[in-house]
């Protein structure tokens, strides 16, 4: 039996458990890397350029955690997964990094994804990873679809906050998913939230419609898959009344959010009143003053929330 | 209506020449300078390219002269350089600069967008007026890179030190002088005349440096502290492929009139860069090939700090370097660079290309 390893960082947080029912469909065995931990970022942060995003660092860590435990690795060319629009060039050259970076890595598995200029694009990438598993294109086609509906499934959201109730409130947390969903780069931002009470929302919560209705209303196209999602999600939520403040997470040297964080801050300060915080992560930040930034963020919030009331 | 627009190294003269031919009411900002430079940062966010801030201290120099529209080229990704108009306009309206920012790019919805920018900046659409002004400057632009070239092969070999930079200067400052593409094309040529007349040291084979990286970060020259006069003074040839002309005629022109363009770079690179990540970055490590290819002593990559597709490429290079056997420094500059620490770099690796050199006699 064939083993894949997929690293889990990037785009795992978006389209990892598609990726799996599609291998694991075609009959391979999956092996996803571990949760984060510190000694995942400290082996990525010693393989990467120090001038690379601490998310870029964190791939490296846990493509380096299990590239001896597996036959291929999946780490597809990824230059656009939605119509006009790129995701990141240090996403788009991974397998080129990966491969020339990484000492020991096993054979990759990289089809190329660029679904710029069209969604039929992903077909021939599709096959070309299933290729390696089975020569019948249309088992590969059944596995692709099965995936691709589970991945309709859990991505079906209806946003719905109801308002926060006396002391709760409604936070929302605002990033790329694999920023805010991993518990080493965003310190378990969403957890610490939680545990004070607050009701967190996130961009994957938001149908796609209405992000790009509020980025429709640009003058300037974002061009950036997570910039459109950020900046949308802010600008939406900014104008939502149940919606008590908005924190941005963006982690040092991300140079989409340098633009998009500032953006979002300025289109959001002329809109709405709703408090906005930019928090600003890498691998050195120290918990304390994150917690200390959150405590302070949530109190404030709470107090005006109680003086408005 | 009194446009202006960034610096970056030797642009000025190229679109100078065009506003003229174009008869249009501009204004140049002073060179890049440690106040434009402040200005910039002061009101940039901190995170954003080097470029960004520079751009910035730019039109607030020209602000205050009097310009009030500004003219950039864009783009549509990856690379952060297509949001740059955006981002500067907001940042100009939010701190009182109410200036209108214009950028020229490969539209997005459709050629009438672009009609309309070119309308409301020019006045009208003029389209011989149009073609012969992108005409002149585009033949401007080459002139004047084969210009810089040209220097960069006297000053290594000079016989009295100095000479080609007293006439570069000359030639920099000049261009104010100058007025329309016929005139700035004499100045230019009177230029090249002056560089062929100096005497050169006799059977002289200076080491040879290739420069890569992004394509600001390379070619303006307050911003890479003069990398090329500094080591040619150090008798050290320099070589860059990625130039303002190469992205004006091959990047945007050849590629707006679907016409066949130098892929040599691109092709090298496939092996360690397979696709596009934006920016100059297959170009760059490419040229790193062909430099290695056409026996170079070394090659320096320049770019700002945080430059994306630039740190792909950098992350890659010493892959590079190791299948070649060429040694690569790569200089990261950001608004603290100091001058004393970045010469000490470019010293050691002088020295170390030297020895290389020597060893291999």
């Amino acid at each position: 039996m064939i083993t894949i390893g997929i690293p889990r960082a990037f785009l795992y947080y978006d389209y990892g458990h598609c990726c799996r029912a599609f291998f694991e469909e075609l009959g391979a065995r999956v092996i996803v890397s571990g949760e984060s931990n510190l000694e995942i970022l400290d082996k990525g942060a010693e393989l990467c350029v120090d001038e690379a995003c601490l998310a870029l660092k964190l791939f490296y860590g846990h493509t380096a955690d299990i590239k001896n435990k597996v036959d291929y690795l999946f780490i597809p060319r990824l230059t656009s997964i939605s119509k006009g629009e790129y995701i990141c060039p240090k996403i788009g050259g991974l397998p080129d990094l990966v491969r020339h970076t990484i000492p020991g890595v096993p054979k990759l598995i990289s089809p190329e994804i660029n679904l710029r200029k069209s969604y039929r694009q992903l077909i021939p990438a599709v096959l070309e990873a299933g290729r390696y598993f089975t020569r019948d294109d249309r088992k590969i086609m059944t596995a692709y679809r099965k995936a691709a509906n589970m991945w309709r499934e859990n991505t079906k959201y209806s946003l719905f906050i109801p308002p926060a109730e006396g002391p709760s409130l409604n936070i929302a947390v605002i990033g790329h998913s694999y920023n805010v969903h991993d518990r080493i780069i965003s310190m378990n931002t969403l957890e610490k939230l939680k545990s004070s009470g607050a009701s967190v929302y996130t961009c994957e919560m938001l149908p796609e419609e209405l992000i790009n209705n509020e980025c429709g209303s640009l003058s300037k196209k974002i061009f950036w898959h997570y910039g459109r999602k950020t900046v949308g999600s802010c600008l939406y939520l900014s104008k939502q009344i149940e919606i008590d403040g908005i924190i941005f997470l963006m982690t040092y040297g991300c140079g989409v959010d340098s633009f998009m964080a500032d953006y979002a801050e300025r289109k959001i300060r002329r809109q709405s009143s709703v408090p906005f915080m930019l928090i600003n992560l890498d691998e050195h930040t120290g918990e304390a003053g994150l917690n200390t930034r959150l405590e302070a963020f949530t109190d404030m919030v709470g107090m005006r929330k109680s003086e408005y009331a | 209506m009194k446009l202006t627009f960034p610096h970056m190294g030797n642009a000025y003269i190229t679109i100078k020449a065009l506003l003229d031919e174009l008869g249009l009411d501009y204004v140049i900002p002073p060179f890049n300078n440690k106040r434009s430079m402040s200005l910039g940062s002061k009101y940039a966010p901190e995170q954003v390219c080097l470029p960004l801030k520079k751009n910035l201290g730019n039109y607030i120099e020209a602000f205050e002269m009097g310009a009030d529209t500004v003219v950039l080229t864009g783009g549509c990704g990856p690379c952060r350089f297509g949001f740059y108009a955006e981002l500067e306009k907001e940042i100009l309206h939010d701190n009182g600069f109410p200036m209108e920012v214009y950028a020229f790019e490969k539209p997005e919805q459709g050629i009438w967008e672009v009609i309309e920018r070119i309308k409301a900046v020019t006045g009208g659409f003029n389209v011989p007026k149009l073609v012969k002004a992108v005409k002149a400057a585009a033949d401007i632009s080459v002139m004047v890179d084969e210009l810089e070239r040209l220097t960069y092969k006297t000053r290594p070999r000079e016989a009295s030190p100095g000479e080609t930079d007293k006439i570069y200067r000359d030639f920099r400052y000049g261009i104010f002088e100058a007025t329309g593409g016929k005139e700035i094309k004499e100045h230019i040529k009177e230029a090249e005349e002056r560089l062929r007349q100096i005497p050169l040291k006799e059977g002289r084979q200076p080491l040879r440096v290739g420069i890569i990286g992004e394509i600001y970060g390379t070619n303006d020259s307050q911003t890479t502290m003069d990398i090329d006069i500094r080591l040619g003074q150090m008798g050290i040839e320099v070589y860059r492929y990625v130039t303002l002309s190469s992205w004006v005629v091959d990047h945007m022109l050849k590629k707006a009139l679907r016409m066949a363009y130098d892929m040599g770079a691109i092709e090298a690179a496939r092996p360690y860069l397979s696709g596009t990540v934006g920016g100059h970055a297959q170009e760059n490590a490419g040229n790193a090939i062909r430099f290695a290819k056409d026996g170079y002593d070394g090659v320096i990559q320049l770019y700002p700090l945080n430059c994306m597709p630039e740190i792909v490429v950098q992350s890659l290079l010493p892959a590079i370097e190791r299948d070649y056997g060429m040694p690569i420094l790569t200089l990261i500059i950001d608004e603290m660079t100091g001058e004393a620490g970045y010469i000490t770099r470019l010293e050691a690796f002088a020295e170390l290309m030297y020895q290389r050199r020597e060893l291999q006699k």
